[in-house]
């Protein structure tokens, strides 16, 4: 899984149908030492908003296993909002 | 997901299997600020709809292949959704 920030949302009208009323968000990539690291559009299942601090899982099978749907074009999906980060240095 | 922007289309006569009847467009992947980033690539056009020009968001590997009717043809990007609108905070 990935960290990353939310800092936009997409909308779209035609889509694949997997997409139907799914919420888009854009979210920058953050590296540990938090310098941003390219960015992705991710799925919303947690009700995330921009400037949050999310948990990205960035695989197909596990989002697919999220969704309970075997056949979805999917891999980036949002399945957390970071309350806190420590790093131990 | 990645943001791209539809630049061509790629005509093939002699495919694959499981190709035909499958749209080839030529995209150019973007940065969040829609400025260019990176090789364009080619992609299946999993929504049939998008044309030159349209702003898109596009799968790749076996999500690319998964987004094709029937699925599982043999495609390595496929663009999934054309974007009406891109909202990106200032300085985000």
């Amino acid at each position: 899984m990935k960290l990353g920030k939310v800092v936009g949302t997409v909308v779209s009208t035609i889509n694949h149908p997997f997409y139907d009323a799914r919420r888009l968000l854009v979210c920058d990539l953050v590296t540990l030492e938090g310098t941003p690291d390219g960015y992705i559009i991710a799925v919303d299942t947690v009700d995330a908003g921009v400037g949050e601090t999310v948990l990205i899982l960035d695989e197909g099978n596990s989002s697919r296993q999220i969704f309970d749907i075997p056949t979805g074009p999917i891999r980036s999906t949002i399945v957390g909002i970071v309350d806190e980060v420590t790093i131990n240095e | 997901m990645q943001l791209g922007r539809v630049t061509g289309t790629v005509v093939a006569t002699m495919k694959a299997d499981g190709l035909d009847g499958v749209r080839f467009l030529i995209v150019q992947p973007l940065d969040k600020a829609l400025t260019p980033s990176g090789a364009p690539i080619v992609a299946a056009d999993a929504v049939s709809m998008a044309g030159r020009g349209e702003l898109v968001y596009y799968v790749a590997a076996r999500e690319a292949a998964e987004a094709m009717d029937p699925a599982f043809v043999p495609v390595d990007h496929a663009i999934v959704g054309i974007v009406d609108q891109v909202a990106v905070e200032e300085g985000g």
